[in-house]
């Protein structure tokens, strides 16, 4: 089995230093890029795929040239390859280029399922993988909570997590799969891992290596512009309680009186 | 003149979800100052419970029936249908909600059309021909106003952003034939599961009581379960309360979680760490109970009560139901 995961160098949240550049695009050099969090999972959910019917996973990116840097995190965690898309043209890309370059990389793999994650801690869209799937002319099940391939019968069967419980969603083989946190904790890259992903290969490819017209796609031709940004208004400043625990209490129902939630 | 158009989201028993309600108010309201035209499309094996509805709200909305509906991932099949409907388009503006059926029905018409999105918006505007959309980026640091380059494109609205509204006379409501020929999504849906107690979704809740790593455990989450019935709120939770396997996923607040909007978020043994503010710092009142006077969420939250929540929790909850009785 070959699964081919979605994988997004995101600038880390936990350092709290994200910020616009001049150009009005995110500043990558302000802070340390990871593995997307929600990708983590559809890589862990992946890795348990094939650990239980063997297989290879590629990791395929859409990044500026530094993204081997993470692309070694996922390596090290256990993916077998990688692939890159970087080209300077990208630079600045919306929702639309991302859904077409990210298409055209999955035109030259070979693979049983595609992986990604819910949503970027970066951009938040959500609405890249449904591109993907539309103009590589996938099967597409999301927010999956359970994942079970068949590879007989070449289909796979996701549990999609509805407002009211889940659907059971079948579709042939090859599918694009949208993972969710449900499916489990992703794993440590183990010290074995980490050495053993300094060796493993990550391929780059530009836009014209995939055959894509450069001035289609990147910031020349987003769809979308910044117009202006600003920090959000200061919150109040923080009411410290320190009363027993009734005193306290009549506080804070007092308080949320004032602000006419009760 | 430039149309905006509301894409109704059906629940899995045929009503319109909630937030298609409020999308709806929100793109009337902007229709209406911008002196433009504004109408509902709703694609469905049986479209007419949910397009009345969406009718109340817009003066005009069209009913795709598409029987592949029933059995079919939703918004794909609901992508194709826009997709063909709304062309050709001069100048066409979508408006979704920004839950899971709206990203994946948005992203789908992104690449079948070339339309950008201007994703997660938390407010809109109207300014020379076309909507630019308020959003807030880098964990709540940020706001940022963005618009799109040409005369079409999709805004995914976030829940709460406002009220939903009806109008003051509801509109008219025309069955339309499904185009656009045979669908291409293959996958099709097997069995739907109706788990019993199933929680109300937390994105819509005007209220939601959370409970962190601190709340202990399953038992520790009846306490919040009781406060945020006291509250008439829902029950959210952090990573670590669900990682712990204490509440299930749906309930998961946070960067890998839901992004919520309520009213009041009363925050139980909850620390406050960026991986969770990001999905509930715009609540519009935060509270929070905690034993650490240093943790994050002292710093954000407009009270804090330092303290053992097994002691606060239930005085607080004595006191609620003293006052509501």
């Amino acid at each position: 089995m070959h699964i081919v995961v979605l994988v997004k160098p995101v600038p880390d949240t936990a350092s709290g230093g994200e910020r616009l550049g001049p150009d009005g695009r995110l500043d990558r050099a302000a802070v340390p890029a990871v593995v997307n969090a929600n990708d983590e999972y559809a890589l862990e959910a992946a890795l348990k795929l094939v650990e239980a019917n063997g297989g290879e996973i590629t990791i395929v990116s859409m990044a500026p040239a530094a993204g081997t840097d993470t692309m070694r995190k996922a390596l090290a965690m256990g993916a077998t390859r990688g692939l890159l898309v970087t080209d300077d043209a990208l630079a600045g890309a919306d929702h639309v280029s991302t859904i077409r370059v990210l298409a055209a990389a999955l035109k030259g793999l070979e693979f049983d399922l595609v992986f990604a994650g819910a949503d970027t801690s970066d951009g938040q869209g959500g609405v890249v993988a449904a591109g993907v799937a539309v103009l590589a002319g996938l099967p597409y099940l999301s927010y999956a909570a359970k994942i079970e391939p068949n590879e007989e019968s070449k289909t796979v069967r996701v549990r999609r997590i509805s407002p009211t419980g889940y659907d059971v969603l079948e579709a042939p083989m090859p599918a694009l799969v949208v993972c969710t946190q449900a499916l489990g904790e992703p794993r440590y890259p183990s010290l074995k891992g980490i050495m053993a992903a300094r060796s493993k290969e990550i391929v780059t490819r530009s836009l014209a290596d995939l055959g894509v017209e450069a001035g289609s796609v990147g910031g020349a031709v987003s769809t979308t512009a910044l117009v202006g940004s600003e920090a959000p208004p200061p919150r109040a400043a923080t009411r410290v309680v320190r009363d027993t625990p009734e005193v306290a209490a009549k506080e804070v129902v007092d308080f949320l009186a004032e602000r006419r939630i009760i | 003149m430039a149309g905006l158009w509301v894409l109704g989201e059906v629940t899995p028993d045929g009503t319109l979800a909630h937030i298609s309600g409020e999308v709806a108010t929100l793109a009337r309201t902007l229709a209406e100052a911008a002196g433009q035209e504004v109408a509902g499309v709703v694609v469905a094996a049986d479209p007419a419970a949910a397009a009345a509805e969406l009718a109340t709200f817009l003066p005009r909305v069209l009913a795709v029936s598409e029987p592949a509906a029933a059995d079919r991932p939703w918004s794909m099949v609901a992508a194709e249908r826009i997709a063909a409907l709304l062309e050709p388009a001069t100048a066409e503006f979508m408006f979704v909600g920004a839950g899971p059926d709206g990203r994946d029905l948005a992203g789908a018409l992104a690449a079948m059309r070339g339309w950008g999105v201007l994703a997660n918006a938390t407010g809109a505007a109207w300014d020379d021909g076309s909507p630019v959309a308020e959003m807030s980026v880098f964990g709540g640091k940020l706001t940022t106003t963005s618009r799109f380059t040409g005369q079409t494109g999709i805004v995914t609205v976030r829940p709460n952003v406002v009220s939903a509204a009806p109008a003051g006379k509801p509109g008219s409501v025309e069955a339309v034939e499904a185009a656009g020929g045979d669908l291409s999504q293959p996958a099709v849906r097997v069995e739907r599961v109706v788990e019993a107690g199933a929680a109300a979704p937390i994105e819509e809740a005007r209220v939601i009581v959370a409970g962190g790593r601190g709340v202990g455990g399953p038992d520790g989450f009846k306490l919040v379960e009781d406060l945020a019935e006291a509250l008439g709120g829902a029950v959210g939770a952090t990573r670590a309360a669900v990682d712990a396997g204490w509440i299930p996923y749906g309930q998961q607040i946070g960067q890998t979680g839901k992004i919520v909007k309520p009213q009041l978020y009363l925050a139980l043994g909850i620390s406050g760490a960026i991986q969770h503010k990001v999905g509930m710092q715009t609540a519009e009142t935060i509270v929070a109970v905690n034993r650490d006077p240093d943790a994050p969420i002292a710093d954000f939250a407009d009270l804090v009560v330092i303290g053992d929540l097994f002691a606060v929790g239930p005085a607080l909850l004595a006191e609620l139901r003293a006052r509501s009785g």
